[in-house]
């Protein structure tokens, strides 16, 4: 209990505390596309599952003391004007790493297109049960169900 | 189900947090997202290849060209799949004579009078954020959101017959179209001068400055004809998906 009162919660838990944040969003929208039973609500914590692996990518992507990964005025004017060479005027420590951005930006937009298309086929079976209820569609769907 | 979700979850959720031990801490400066050679790379290199101050940019048009140009082709399939799944055309609507005219009138004169100010405004910046993308946080898929959002506005305040209009389905797919021709367009462009698909050095004599330059310019064009797709499906997905595939009064 001592060890995990101190060193077990400064050790894994203050320093890690985005991957703690990202799994508990993963998993509150793993639960609702696993259990909820409106088509909606799975679509909900598809949108949340989503915005955790970002959460995830960008939170890998944060560098100590680093701004973000574009070059400022006098740096884009030394290097291209006045030719000096640019492993002397960037400072690599002073900024993060652009890729992570470059895939969430990607994810995001996967995303919006999956959720998209996603609504517009939940609208549509709506249109064809009068529901989206998962156990009613089934339910209509199974051979002698009611219509 | 209930129970056996949570046990499923509990336990994919503790293997994940037993992973994250491995894991770097927060922003610190040696882990491999920071330290690795790819990078290095971007950020001391892009400058000089690219003459891009944005490596986000430099990265995501230049470097990464081809995923930019599927994901494009992916917003524009999700757009098509939307109107496929959801368009329907209503033989038994007969509109009543009057309805259209009240349709154009809109909402309330407060809404219309602000919208008229406000969408002009929102679209100048939309531009400056794709022409700008190169230089400052921007580029085609933000500048085109926002172009997208502007067309959902007025179509919310001034009701979407006056907003079809401006931007009707048929307009809407073709600009989407367009915007995957230019992106895959210049690609061949860059075939026609000798290089490699998306190689935008090769279009050195085409374009002034030289061979850097060359890459700085393409990757505007590029961005420009993502932006345009964006747009288009953005406001497809709204219309469609508000009237239910109907494209009639809209909410």
């Amino acid at each position: 209990m001592e060890f995990l009162a101190t060193g077990f919660f400064e050790e894994y838990i203050v320093p890690k505390f985005n991957y703690w944040i990202y799994v508990i969003l993963m998993m509150i929208g793993l639960f609702a596309m696993i259990t909820k039973n409106n088509l909606i609500k799975k679509l909900i914590g598809m949108a949340i599952f989503q915005t955790a692996i970002i959460l995830f990518y960008v939170s890998i992507g944060v560098k100590a003391e680093s701004g973000i990964p574009i070059l400022g005025h006098e740096q884009h004017h030394a290097i291209v004007e006045e030719g000096q060479p640019s492993s002397e005027v960037i400072k690599k420590d002073k900024f993060a790493n652009p890729l992570p951005h470059v895939l969430m930006l990607t994810a995001i937009v996967v995303g919006v297109s999956t959720l998209g298309l996603a609504l517009a086929i939940s609208q549509r079976i709506y249109r064809s049960f009068d529901t989206l209820e998962e156990d009613e569609i089934l339910d209509q769907l199974r051979p002698g169900g009611h219509d | 189900m209930k129970l056996f979700g949570f046990i499923a979850v509990f336990i994919v959720g503790s293997v994940l947090l037993v992973m994250t031990m491995d894991f770097p801490g927060w922003g610190d400066t040696s882990s491999p997202a920071s330290q690795g050679q790819v990078s290095s790379f971007y950020i001391e290199e892009t400058i000089n290849e690219t003459k891009v101050p944005n490596m986000v940019t430099a990265v995501l048009a230049d470097f990464r060209g081809y995923d930019t140009m599927f994901e494009t082709v992916v917003i524009f399939i999700a757009g098509i799949g939307i109107i496929a799944v959801l368009r329907t055309f209503s033989d038994h609507s007969s509109p009543a004579p009057d309805e259209p005219e009240e349709d154009n009138e809109g909402g309330d004169l407060i809404i219309r009078s602000t919208c008229h100010l406000v969408v002009p405004l929102i679209q100048l910046f939309a531009l400056y954020v794709v022409a700008h993308g190169h230089h400052s946080p921007g580029g085609g898929f933000q500048g085109g959101v926002m172009l997208g959002t502007s067309y959902i506005l007025f179509a919310l305040a001034c009701g979407l017959p006056a907003a079809k209009k401006r931007m009707g389905e048929r307009r809407a797919i073709i600009i989407a179209a367009v915007g995957i021709i230019i992106y895959a367009g210049w690609g061949v462009a860059c075939l026609l001068f000798g290089g490699n698909f998306l190689d935008y050095s090769s279009l050195d004599p085409l374009l002034p400055g030289d061979a850097q330059m060359a890459r700085s310019h393409s990757m505007l064009a590029v961005e420009i004809g993502v932006a345009f797709t964006v747009t288009a499906i953005m406001f497809a997905i709204y219309s469609n998906l508000a009237t239910r595939g109907r494209l009639e009064k809209g909410l």
